[in-house]
């Protein structure tokens, strides 16, 4: 620590030109290589196939799904939560990273904010598609109508479309407002090349930016005021979408501990994904004097500490289970681990519990390689985990007469991977046409380094 | 038009510091109206160009107030007024199941309220603007520091004007036209 303050956050020799130059260059070079094209046709692809299955679900209903009584929330429910989860980390380290001024933020919420953007938009589908008749979605708005009917301001689940549209929003204005300085660098980058229709389209999405003092101290201010919004925000979207469960009296779903255990979930599923996008991005673009060793390490850490919040909260459910001296939830938990989904809470219990304990070694989070292929290790962990809440609980009711299995169709895995394509693609064109690092507070990391070797 | 010919006058710098030393300089000569530009928020020199963020926190919270405050009335008008349900002798106005969507609506009062009044207050979107024809104005977003005396300040004038910039030793002094 005795190094000057953001050496391993930065590596020294960078100056506000290069800095810049180097990001900007990424989107503004206008060819990507054939690695960049080979993984946006495959993604393509899925996306093709996302398409298909999602237009067979309008023809025939979500009766291709595997869903029916009692399993009557699928795959679609549980990717739901799963990619809400996934779009938390984002956020948290825009927002919650920002207040605490932890400076290894800088150069990671911006790619961190897209994947937020994304996850929550896809998690947005999954929720309407299960609707059954997806077109009748905005029902939920309560808006005058001649029906003369509002939402159920009772129901979770229209909670649920508050925070999810309020969190949607608000992650792109914060996404958008960081954005603003990138953009103007970007307008005048392209019209120094000579790219006269970049240097158009970034010039109108920044607004005019031009960087003046007292555009910079208002920018500035409402940004955290917006970091300041967004923290509680975060908190309470988890939560909302835990008590779509919590509030249900099926046992495994009523249980108090659910809406921290659920955040918990959030940012361990979404730090796994910050690794898994921030290893292959450093890589391919040589950014590894950006995205240092430090930041990598940084997030195997609270991927350790969140690992103990969710163990905590399996604990939580199986002590509580058994104190609260109810058949159900009782017969609830025993059949998690020997029912039909047994082998399935096995293997979430490894790898969400088990494996996460590598952190503790220095060298595995010192490596890049193994970093990312446990954060794959964890996101599938977390898939299943949103599985098995869903599905457990649900095929043994209390009715014996009413139990049943939940077996997914091909449709419900080609919707899974379909909408794991449609993320990829989008954050394909991403890296294609904004900076995925925030030039204007590297720039502000270079002066600071400045000052600290001074 | 009987307006200035003349926007200001552009001193180009190096540093931050540099930056600073001279609007400090150009402040203390009695210019009010200096602008700086530099490529990344500059802390302390917002307090030299005298900055005024006093709005956008007051603004901010009248947005939260009025998102909550909204989506309340609009539960209770809809559950109590418009459309009551009796279901089991249940109250109708069921405050705590109103209060996810109050809380998440403020929250989105607030921030569009913060992002808008931020835009507002700074004069964007403004896609036009004379500093725009000064060709090396453009490494105001890469790595050079612009230190504008416009022509509309009280007490400019071209001559101590351009005397004034000149003996801050700039890379470079433009005149931008109107």
């Amino acid at each position: 620590m005795s190094t000057p303050e953001n050496a391993d956050v930065l590596r020294p020799g960078w100056g506000y030109a290069s800095v810049t130059d180097k990001i900007a260059g990424i989107v503004l070079t206008g060819h990507f290589g054939w690695r960049w094209w080979t993984a946006f046709l495959v993604a393509s692809a899925g996306v093709c196939a996302l398409l298909a299955a999602v237009s067979w679900l309008l023809v025939k209903g979500i009766g291709i799904w595997g869903v029916d009584m009692p399993v009557a929330w699928g795959f679609a429910i549980g990717n739901f939560v799963w990619w809400i989860g996934i779009g938390h980390a984002g956020t948290f380290i825009s927002a919650v990273l920002l207040l605490l001024r932890q400076k290894w933020r800088t150069s990671i919420n911006r790619f961190a904010e897209a994947m937020t953007l994304f996850a929550a938009g896809i998690a947005g589908l999954f929720p309407i598609l299960h609707l059954g008749r997806p077109w009748f979605f905005y029902w939920l708005v309560p808006y005058p109508n001649v029906m003369n009917v509002w939402p159920q301001w009772r129901s979770p689940l229209v909670w649920d479309f508050f925070a999810i549209a309020t969190y949607l929003t608000v992650s792109l204005l914060f996404w958008y407002v960081g954005l603003i300085p990138d953009l103007a660098t970007l307008r005048d980058r392209a019209g120094q090349r000579g790219q006269r229709k970049s240097q158009v389209a970034y010039g109108l999405l920044a607004l005019g930016w031009r960087g003046e003092a007292r555009h910079w101290a208002r920018y500035e201010w409402a940004y955290l005021l917006l970091a300041g919004l967004a923290t509680p925000l975060v908190v309470s979207v988890h939560t909302i979408v835990s008590l779509d469960f919590a509030v249900g009296n099926t046992p495994g779903y009523h249980s108090t501990i659910f809406p921290p255990y659920f955040v918990a979930g959030a940012l361990f599923s979404g730090f796994a994904m910050v690794l898994t996008l921030a290893i292959p991005l450093r890589a391919a673009f040589g950014l590894q004097d950006f995205i240092t060793a430090r930041h990598l390490a940084n997030a195997a850490k609270v991927l350790l500490a969140t690992c103990w919040l969710v163990s905590y909260g399996y604990l939580a459910e199986i002590f509580t289970s058994f104190y609260s001296g109810d058949i159900y939830e009782r017969y609830m938990t025993i059949n998690r681990f020997t029912g039909p989904y047994g082998p399935v809470y096995l293997a979430m219990l490894a790898c969400n519990v088990l494996v996460p304990q590598l952190f503790w070694f220095r060298r595995v989070r010192h490596s890049a390689a193994l970093l990312f292929v446990l954060s794959l290790v964890i996101n599938c962990g977390m898939w299943m985990e949103r599985f098995l809440i869903v599905v457990t609980s649900l095929h043994r009711d209390y009715l014996p007469s009413a139990w049943g299995m939940f077996y997914p169709t091909r449709w419900d895995w080609i919707t899974l991977f379909g909408s794991i394509a449609l993320f990829v693609w989008l954050f394909l064109l991403f890296v294609r046409f904004l900076p995925l690092i925030s030039i204007a507070e590297m720039r502000e990391l270079v002066r600071e380094s400045a000052k600290g070797e001074a | 038009m009987s307006g200035p010919a003349m926007y200001g006058l552009l001193a180009e710098f190096s540093s931050a510091d540099a930056l600073c030393a001279a609007a400090r300089h150009a402040r203390d000569n009695g210019y009010t109206r200096v602008e700086a530009y530099s490529p990344f928020a500059i802390e302390g020199l917002d307090d030299i160009v005298g900055a005024d963020k006093g709005w956008i926190a007051p603004l901010t919270l009248l947005g939260g107030i009025l998102g909550g405050a909204g989506t309340y009335f609009l539960q209770w008008y809809a559950a109590v007024v418009d459309y009551p349900i009796n279901i089991g002798g249940r109250p109708l106005h069921s405050w705590p199941a109103f209060i996810p969507a109050t809380f998440e609506i403020t929250i989105l009062g607030a921030a569009v309220a913060a992002v808008l009044a931020m835009l507002v207050l700074n004069g964007l979107p403004r896609l036009y603007h004379p500093l725009f024809e000064v060709e090396e104005f453009e490494l105001a977003s890469r790595n050079r520091f612009f230190l504008c005396l416009p022509a509309r300040d009280p007490v400019f004038a071209p001559g101590p004007a351009r005397d004034l910039l000149e003996g801050l030793h700039p890379l470079l002094l433009r005149e931008v036209p109107a």
